[in-house]
């Protein structure tokens, strides 16, 4: 497929995609290394808890959207990575079971200031279960190369 | 900070929650996993970036800081239950604000973490307060490499 500039991602373009699985072996991995508390790593234990059962660390959430961000797009984008995150939600449990979906709204696009070789590009990430609710939104910028001035063109 | 409940919680009270080097080996081995883009797993395509060089997954650093927590609330639940006071039920995190990759962090740094209370407030649910910290990452050099906010549930003390 051929690749993609900051001139392929005008605002307002709205797509969705991934089918990421949920298992509770994934959850217990990231848990296991990042962030070891009972409700994500011991289901049994997760049910004495506010989470009311097995959840997966909200960071575990935001690498899996990276993970469909870069199996859709990013790994054919020209990126150039990013700066930041300005809003970043959790606003539903994801549990073993899940099946995950992305929805990117492209907000804004522009050219850097600084580096007019790059383009601004800001999306706001909605982060899907297989019951059409949102469990996580993401919103921030990315740095995405030009392709007036970045590699040619195919 | 004596106590864990919300309300022996402080505005203003610091605390550095401990260090982490990030090896070459983490590094690619979290971007296999999550973040798979060139300039998380080659030198070449690293030193071509805007980056300069190879770094690691701004999910994997801050990952790397809700570990890091996580250790640091744990040992202060063990001294807690060691003076034999009662724990407070674990709180869930809600959201992020303002998240910032200020610069990129290279296998072989080292990344100390801190955290700061910005904000406190009570909920309508009287077992839980919410709690907003910014939490910061500094390399060896003492550069800031990263800095978020954040709001999570924390259990009041109650009646």
């Amino acid at each position: 497929m051929d690749k993609l500039y900051f001139e392929d991602f005008p605002p307002g373009e709205i797509v969705e995609y991934g089918d990421m699985p949920v298992t509770a072996e994934a959850i217990e991995e990231f848990a296991r290394e990042f962030d070891p508390q009972p409700f994500h790593l011991d289901a049994e234990a997760a049910r004495r808890t506010i989470a009311g059962g097995q959840i997966a660390s909200g960071w575990h959430t935001a690498a899996m959207l990276m993970r469909m961000n870069c199996d859709e797009f990013l790994g054919r984008t020209a990126s150039q990575g990013a700066p930041g995150v300005e809003a970043l939600d959790w606003l539903k449990p994801v549990r073993p079971g899940d099946r995950l979906r992305a929805r990117r709204t492209t907000l804004s696009a522009r050219a850097s200031r600084s580096r007019p070789a790059v383009g601004v590009v800001e999306f706001l990430f909605e982060v899907v279960n297989q019951s059409s609710q949102i469990v996580m939104t993401q919103k921030g910028a990315a740095f995405i190369l030009r392709r007036a001035t970045g590699e040619a063109a195919p | 900070m004596k106590g864990l409940y919300y309300e022996d919680h402080r505005l203003g009270a610091t605390a550095t929650i401990g260090s982490h080097e990030f090896t070459r080996e983490a590094i690619l081995a979290f971007a296999r996993a999550y973040d798979p883009q060139p300039f998380h797993l080659d030198d070449a395509a690293g030193a071509a970036s805007l980056f300069g060089s190879l770094c690691a997954s701004g999910w994997h650093t801050v990952s790397v800081c809700m570990r890091l927590l996580v250790d640091f609330r744990a040992a202060q639940r063990v001294a807690a239950a060691a003076r034999g006071e009662p724990l407070p039920a674990p709180g869930v995190g809600l959201g992020v604000r303002d998240l910032r990759w200020i610069a990129p962090v290279r296998p072989g740094d080292v990344i100390t973490y801190s955290t700061r209370i910005e904000s406190m407030r009570e909920t309508k649910r009287p077992q839980w307060g919410i709690v907003g910290y910014r939490a910061g990452g500094v390399d060896q050099h003492g550069r800031d490499v990263l800095s978020f906010a954040s709001q999570g549930l924390v259990a009041r003390r109650g009646r």
